[in-house]
């Protein structure tokens, strides 16, 4: 299913992010395939995260370009990040815990009837699209006008990612999905994001819980102070040696690296 | 287990009851104050002149408290309402005596408000000033400096009918006898409760009121414009002022430059006893519409029964707190379930 040679879904070249005087990315490179999960991993201020927020339209490069099945795009906005099918769901989830799921799942984008910039919002459609949106995802919820605030955590993890696919996503960033969940939640988002995989969406996941990178990564690819460190496909890779990249450590023993950890 | 709950129709059954009672609970104290003037007072309370009388009384502060509540969703606050509805009516007063044509005087108010709002709006969001108490505090004093300075000080009096329509004018009912009417001012209000209702239930700039109240990040992420929904609801919070403007206008015949001196705070008050929340995301206009009974019934039955309006504003501040304890306790019962 990914071969080499198909067209990225998503590429990003020579990407540079200063802020001031803070060099926060430094000429970084990513792509992605269609139905490919990425792990990306690195520690606190490697820049994995102001990496995804350039994907998602939050922050713009200061250098480098951003493509979209080959085609060069420039984002001023999350808008215009979804508009070429690239959603993004945040580590702080970014819901609105005092709106119904099927509000927060449309929000910013209700359907409707437009009269000049205004949409009168049909309520009964976007209850019955997000029912049929989650139970396609096979996420179980009592209701869709339950608020998203008596939800679980993980509930409202897989709210965020019901969101992010509503509208024929063709990458989804997630930044550490897991990181707040319980033990026996964080299997069900995982599933969630195999599933997306199984759609043909491509997934982005940074994480530091390496179960997660090796249980749902067909690739993973290191940030050490900004920078490209190391990538390799899941196969030819162990957690030991990227957990070393972690730390910015390459080429040595395997245990060596286990020791640094321990 | 959530499957489990949810086939329990008792607890279905309690979560829609705890919900009613938090939307609308407000409502049953309403009903309660209406119950107990009516007995206190069986002779004047319930008559036709009476309730028209609350009718106006309550007019300004319920269209304050409507602008009020949208800002307040945001988890802002408009400190500068009085004196933009003073600045208003001022204007409009100055116009209409030196002799604009009535329709276009009725647009001034308004006009004027949602000006001032749309300042206010663009103080919080290009200005970056760090809360709206702030830039709204500004805008309190420079207004009402202005409201001042236009006339030096002097009221002026003599505003035409069509002018004073909205806020004396009564269309009288075929039966029930003299005071057997509707103030134009109630038909008003209506319009305006209805429409904002309406507004922030069913159009997608409502709802980002809410998102924006709720979790500003998460709206941004969604594409909202931030700026945009916080900018409308103080040029929306102005623009009642203004509305506010043509109904003192219209009771009091007179522009002068201290009206409303401290109405601001009256309408904080209101929207606060209608239970939406200071932090912003919470609150219906219903219960908007009933904090500003709960205020206007405490005033008429007061003076009805001669107590001092010194007692009016001590049963007020003491509402306002048992309201908002009331409304902590029900937030940790909820959180506890």
């Amino acid at each position: 299913m990914n071969q080499p040679s198909a067209t990225p879904i998503l590429q990003a070249r020579g990407i540079s992010k200063y802020f001031g005087a803070v060099t926060a990315l430094e000429g970084v490179d990513l792509s992605l395939a269609p139905g490919e999960v990425l792990g990306v991993v690195g520690d606190n201020g490697a820049g994995k995260s102001t990496l995804m927020k350039i994907l998602s339209g939050l922050f713009r490069p200061s250098d480098g370009e951003i493509l979209v099945n080959g085609r060069p795009v420039h984002f001023h906005s999350p808008r215009d990040a979804h508009r070429n099918g690239i959603e993004m769901v945040y580590q702080d989830l970014a819901l609105a815990g005092n709106m119904r799921i099927f509000e927060n799942i449309f929000l910013g984008r209700e359907p409707g009837r437009t009269f000049g910039g205004l949409t009168l919002i049909d309520q009964a459609g976007s209850r019955r699209l997000a029912a049929e949106h989650l139970e396609r995802l096979q996420i179980h919820v009592k209701s869709v006008d339950q608020n998203v605030e008596e939800l679980s955590g993980g509930q409202q993890q897989a709210v965020a990612i019901a969101r992010a696919t509503a509208f024929a996503a063709k990458v989804v960033i997630m930044d550490e999905p897991t990181a707040a969940l319980a033990i026996k939640e964080v299997g069900k988002v995982l599933d969630l994001i195999r599933r997306l995989k199984d759609h043909g969406v491509g997934v982005i996941l940074i994480s530091h819980r390496m179960d997660d990178v090796f249980y749902v990564c067909d690739r993973v690819m290191a940030l050490f102070h900004g920078r490209n460190f190391a990538e390799a496909r899941l196969a030819d890779t162990s957690r030991n040696e990227v957990i070393g990249w972690i730390m910015g450590t390459k080429g040595h023993s395997t245990a060596l690296a286990h020791d640094k950890v321990i | 287990m959530t499957d489990a709950v949810s086939r329990n129709p008792t607890t279905g059954w309690r979560d829609l009851r705890g919900r009613l009672l938090e939307d609308y609970g407000i409502l049953l104290v309403v009903l309660a104050m209406i119950l107990l003037l009516w007995a206190l007072q069986p002779d004047y309370f319930m008559t036709a002149q009476n309730i028209t009388n609350i009718i106006r009384q309550i007019g300004m502060n319920a269209l304050l408290a409507l602008g009020m509540y949208l800002v307040i969703v945001t988890a802002g606050i408009d400190l500068s309402v009085g004196s933009v509805m003073a600045l208003a009516i001022m204007l409009l007063a100055i116009a209409d005596t030196s002799g604009v044509p009535w329709p276009l005087v009725l647009l001034i108010g308004p006009l004027v408000g949602a000006l001032i709002g749309i300042i206010n709006g663009l103080g919080l969001t290009l200005l970056k000033l760090p809360h709206p108490f702030i830039m709204t505090l500004g805008t309190l004093n420079a207004v009402r400096g202005l409201c001042n300075l236009v006339t030096d000080g002097r009221p002026v009096s003599g505003i035409s009918d069509e002018v004073r329509y909205l806020g004396t004018g009564d269309i009288p009912l075929p039966f029930g006898g003299e005071f057997a009417v509707i103030p134009v001012s109630a038909i008003l209000l209506l319009v305006c409760y209805c429409g904002v209702a309406w507004f922030m239930r069913k159009v997608s700039l409502g709802r980002h009121i809410f998102a924006v109240g709720g979790n500003p990040q998460a709206a941004r992420v969604s594409g909202i414009n931030v700026n945009g929904v916080l900018v409308f609801v103080y040029a929306a919070s102005g623009f009642f002022a203004g509305l506010a403007a043509l109904l003192m206008a219209g009771r009091t015949g007179s522009g002068y430059p201290n009206l409303g001196i401290g109405a601001e705070l009256d309408a904080i008050a209101a929207v606060i006893i209608g239970g939406a929340s200071f932090f912003g995301g919470r609150g219906t206009v219903l219960g908007v519409f009933a904090g500003v009974l709960v205020m206007g019934l405490l005033r008429n039955g007061l003076n009805l029964m001669n107590i001092s309006a010194f007692w009016q504003q001590t049963l007020i501040g003491i509402i306002i707190i048992l309201a908002v304890w009331i409304d902590v306790l029900r937030r940790r019962a909820r959180a506890r379930r």
